[in-house]
């Protein structure tokens, strides 16, 4: 269980907008390239001291390589990142004010309390 | 010494700074109503003429990030960046340049950490819409330096409600201790029940219209007791997935004080969540 890197991928795809157009036309391609070249480097460190150890399991990259957001929210990927990559990926389809965001929810319908947790 | 001149709490919906420059078809219904009330929420802060404000707030996964995540953190530089990427796209927010008091960051960062809060710094900090949502509704003139606080309220493990609170009152003894003769004020940000990326979210109103209201009738009396005898980091998902934010709110009533009735405080109910407004004056009225 890997929570912390599907974060990763869900917050270093959010905030490029180039990322997030290529996940969005492959999703497949985009989740197998990112964890082959970017899983690994640490955000503040340089290419060289990457991290050896991180990947995927394999419940966690078909849900980020499906576009899964309720398999995400199940495996407790922070909910926020995914709203927010998402939206950028997908309200553009939907014609009235927020029914992506609608759609979302009712997609998600079938969770209660306790959500599944969050904590990395 | 410094004067704390006003305590302000208040929601930061990102979507006000585009409802209220809408036009025409884009307008939505509910902008007019909304801008008169910032406005007269604004002038709550205009009466009160300070000259520096600390602005409390917690940064979205915008800067902050898993590898080295702080739970409390103080700006301390000479200007901040406003707005990210995915806040220019989504909310439509625009790019802003806040200048800092970067003599008081260093103050309370100095005697924070004697009074008991490790705080973490950032000497290159770019702040999100939990403090420029204030600045566009409070202060849209951005012509006062900051000093930027942020919380988290997003990345569990979280600091306990209590922590908030107490970290509240001692912004408040720092700034009164605050060998200077400016005028400070407060202005901090939360949420009231919300729910992102669940079941719940972008219904009509908030997720928990009840916990709303219990939580209005909190912070409006001052009841902190009250409130920390509810509130639990467990007890705050049942009112929404995203409801953590509300300790913002009670590191502001830690800062208004025990008991301390609010002067100002007004409520809009929207879609998806509720908005509310609350200002104290810690010296009696404005003068
Ligand atoms: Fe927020």
């Amino acid at each position: 269980m890997s929570k912390y890197l599907v974060n990763k991928f869900l917050y270093t795809v959010d905030r490029d907008p180039e990322l997030v157009e290529r996940y969005r036309e492959d999703p497949e391609g985009t989740v197998a390239w990112w964890e082959e070249r970017h899983a690994c480097r640490i955000l503040n460190c340089h290419g060289g001291e990457s991290s050896t150890w991180v990947r995927f399991d394999d419940t966690e990259r078909a849900a980020l390589a499906g576009h899964d957001y309720p398999a995400l929210f199940e495996l407790g990927a922070h909910p926020f990142l995914t709203l927010t990559l998402f939206i950028a990926m997908f309200e553009r389809d939907y014609e009235e004010p927020l029914g992506f965001q609608q759609e979302y929810a009712r997609r998600l319908s079938h969770f209660s309390l306790p959500y599944p947790d969050i904590a990395t | 010494m410094a004067e704390l001149v006003a305590v302000i709490a208040s929601t930061h919906h990102p979507f006000y700074y585009r409802a209220s420059t809408a036009t025409g078809e884009e307008r939505p219904p509910f902008a007019d109503e909304w801008v008169r009330k910032i406005t007269a929420f604004r002038e709550t802060l205009t009466k009160a003429r300070p000259d520096v404000l600390v602005m409390v707030g917690s940064d979205h996964f915008h800067q902050l990030w898993l590898d080295n995540m702080p739970q409390f953190l103080v700006g301390k530089a000479p200007f901040y960046d406003g707005n990210f990427y995915n806040e220019e796209r989504e909310f439509g927010l625009p790019r802003m340049l806040l200048k800092g008091q970067e003599d008081l960051s260093t103050y309370v960062l100095r005697e924070g950490i004697d009074a008991g809060f490790d705080l973490a710094f950032s000497n290159e900090l770019r702040i999100d819409h939990s403090i420029t949502c204030p600045i566009i509704t409070l202060r849209p003139q951005n012509d006062l330096p900051i000093v930027p606080i942020y919380t988290n309220i997003f990345a569990p493990p979280l600091p306990r409600p209590k922590r908030f609170v107490q970290l509240g009152r001692t912004i408040r003894q720092l700034i009164e201790s605050w060998p200077s003769e400016q005028r400070v004020a407060v202005i901090g940000t939360g949420h009231l029940s919300l729910e992102l990326g669940g079941p719940r979210q972008f219904g009509p109103h908030g997720p928990a219209p009840e916990f709303d209201q219990r939580a209005v009738e909190w912070i409006s009396t001052g009841d902190i007791e009250g409130c920390l005898a509810e509130v639990t980091l467990d007890s705050l998902h049942a009112p929404g997935n995203a409801t953590h934010g509300f300790m913002d709110f009670m590191l502001m009533m830690g800062v208004a004080g025990e008991g301390r009735k609010a002067d100002y405080v007004d409520t809009y109910d929207l879609f998806h969540t509720m908005e509310a407004y609350f200002t104290w004056y810690p010296n009696g009225g404005p003068r």
